[in-house]
């Protein structure tokens, strides 16, 4: 090997690490450094754990932990949808390819198109209040946007709606890819649906349904901004009933320029997800030693 | 071989048409509503309009920047896409036929990098470019989205060339052919279906995109087509059927690109569906 050949590699890979380094490398550093300065435009003093103290002691800081926390019960609502329609679409029933299409589509629209959709739907005067006092239950015509009880639910069906098309598309494409042999075999011994169901299918997609439950976590702490902005008119509204973290770093960020204490709420939400993605390839590494 | 308990294929049918209507019903709605007028949505939200206008499509065309704001999402994903995928090839090329120190430490850290949410990198990022007075530039922006799509399209095209067969690489090489010639003659040819999906998954990607768009491109004269979106539904609060036809604008590129590519969408959804 000449030494110039030794050299081949590295001139390859030289623009992604930079970009690498530039996008994820330096962010990921100097979040850690300004969570403990007081910075002013684009540097400032050593404050120790200031800005912890002050992010930590706020309530509305809490408030938003507590709201992401709360979106996480939208998870087992999105594993079911997810699985009964992929196992249903995988047994290729008649127009299964059309059906595929169709329940892709919310993973296809941006959040903030559907966003600004279902906000005029679910408003107090809007279609679905409409269609439920046709329906004679007046009482679940709730005040869907506008009621800082009701609101954050209200985000949590639109999250379902489409985090679960992600849902459906990964299983489709684990069921698609299992072994037939196996099911058939399983239909020939006279195991009846519900019976292949739970103990050939369910455990060949244990992987799946564990990287996929994962990966929501992660959105639902870290990734639900372009909802929250848009369903709460660019705020968490109303008040701060829809507020989570996200918005929380974007507010101190921009709204009232203090990336310092920014920097600290990111490096905690950094820490929290730096685990999650360390369990995710745990968990993927098993999935895809199935 | 049946018994009783088992759901027969009309329960299927059902279940999947009720799952298809849901997944549907923001788009139909979307759609009937921008057809109506104010007065018309006033009294009818549920129906089909009775007589259909296109008034709402003018106005949202004519008073609205719908258009330019288009252009701007259209440059931010040619730029990130192209620059991206140039940069991945190479990489994932490296990665894929080369052997050298740390190349599984760089795709390890790579694809771990999918995962990371883009709210934490905001804030230095942000910091730096007001010193560079690099917010609302083109280029900046398309820096950013470069990075954020680029771990993916690492994973995927590792993948795929290390499906390539070795002895093509090794037929190319003893015919004389230098690294860079076997990756543009022999492998980016053979790689066409994935480069596509990877092209498709990361215009979605940038064209979706919120968060960067509204904090890196503050300009009006910058605006993206989603941070448009957030400015054109609280300006036009009260009139619902524009606001329903401005959505339709908004999504019909996509759309369009989805029924025109499904197979490649699906493909490109389905193998690295984690975005």
């Amino acid at each position: 090997m000449t030494p110039s050949s030794r050299l081949t590699p590295y001139l390859y890979v030289l623009p992604l690490v930079a970009l690498l380094a530039f996008v994820f490398g330096y962010p990921l550093l100097r979040i850690f450094e300004f969570s403990f300065k007081m910075v002013r435009g684009i540097d400032g003093p050593w404050i120790g754990l200031r800005n912890y103290q002050l992010v930590l002691g706020q309530s509305l800081f809490w408030e938003s932990v507590l709201h992401n926390l709360q979106l996480l019960l939208a998870i087992p609502v999105m594993v079911a949808i997810s699985l009964i329609v992929s196992v249903l679409l995988s047994e290729r029933v008649a127009g299964w390819k059309l059906y595929r299409i169709i329940v892709f589509v919310p993973f296809v629209l941006a959040i903030p198109i559907v966003a600004v959709v279902m906000k005029r739907m679910f408003q107090f005067s809007g279609p679905v209040n409409e269609l439920l006092r046709w329906m004679s239950l007046d009482f679940m015509a709730l005040d869907w946007i506008g009621s800082s009880d009701v609101a954050l639910w209200t985000v949590m069906i639109l999250i379902i709606w489409r985090e679960s098309a992600l849902g459906i598309i990964l299983f489709l494409a684990r069921l698609l890819s299992l072994d037939e042999s196996v099911i058939e075999a399983a239909k020939i011994d006279g195991a009846n649906w519900w019976h292949r169901l739970w103990h050939i299918i369910l455990p060949e997609m244990r992987g799946v349904i564990e990287f996929y439950m994962v990966i929501s976590v992660i959105t639902m702490l870290a990734a639900v901004f372009s909802y929250i902005y848009i369903m709460g008119g660019g705020r968490g509204g109303p008040g701060t009933s829809t507020e989570v973290v996200e918005l929380y770093i974007f507010n101190a960020l921009i709204r009232s320029s203090l990336p310092g204490i920014a920097s600290a709420a990111s490096v905690m939400l950094f820490l929290v997800t730096g685990v999650l993605i360390f369990l995710l390839f745990r968990v993927r590494r098993r999935a895809e030693n199935f | 071989m049946r018994t009783p308990l088992q759901p027969s294929n009309v329960a299927k049918q059902l279940v999947l048409l009720f799952a298809a209507f849901l997944a549907l019903v923001p788009t139909i709605y979307m759609v009937i509503t921008a057809l109506k007028s104010d007065e018309e949505y006033a009294i009818d939200k549920l129906g089909f309009p009775h007589s259909p206008v296109l008034e709402n499509f003018r106005s949202v065309l004519v008073d609205s920047p719908f258009l330019y704001w288009m252009l701007n999402s259209g440059i931010l994903v040619a730029g990130a896409v192209m620059l991206s995928t140039a940069i991945s090839v190479l990489g994932a090329y490296a990665i894929a036929t080369m052997q050298f120190r740390g190349r599984d430490t760089l795709l390890a850290v790579s694809t771990s990098l999918m995962a990371v949410p883009p709210v934490v990198m905001i804030v230095p990022l942000f910091v730096l470019y007001t010193r560079l007075n690099m917010v609302s530039t083109y280029s900046g922006a398309i820096l950013i989205y470069a990075g954020l799509i680029t771990p993916f399209s690492v994973y995927l095209l590792v993948t795929f060339f290390r499906t390539v067969p070795r002895e093509l690489y090794e037929a190319a090489h003893i015919d004389g052919a230098g690294q860079f010639t076997i990756l543009m003659k022999v492998v980016l040819p053979l790689s066409l279906p994935a480069l596509v999906t990877l092209i498709v998954v990361n215009s979605l990607y940038v064209w979706n995109d919120l968060l960067i768009a509204i904090i890196f491109m503050q300009d009006d004269a910058k605006r993206t087509l989603m941070a448009g979106i957030s400015v054109f539904s609280g300006r036009y609060n009260n009139q619902v059927p524009l606001t329903m036809a401005g959505m339709v604008i908004a999504s019909a590129p996509m759309f369009i690109l989805y029924v025109l590519f499904q197979k490649q969408f699906i493909r490109g959804l389905m193998s690295g569906a984690i975005k």
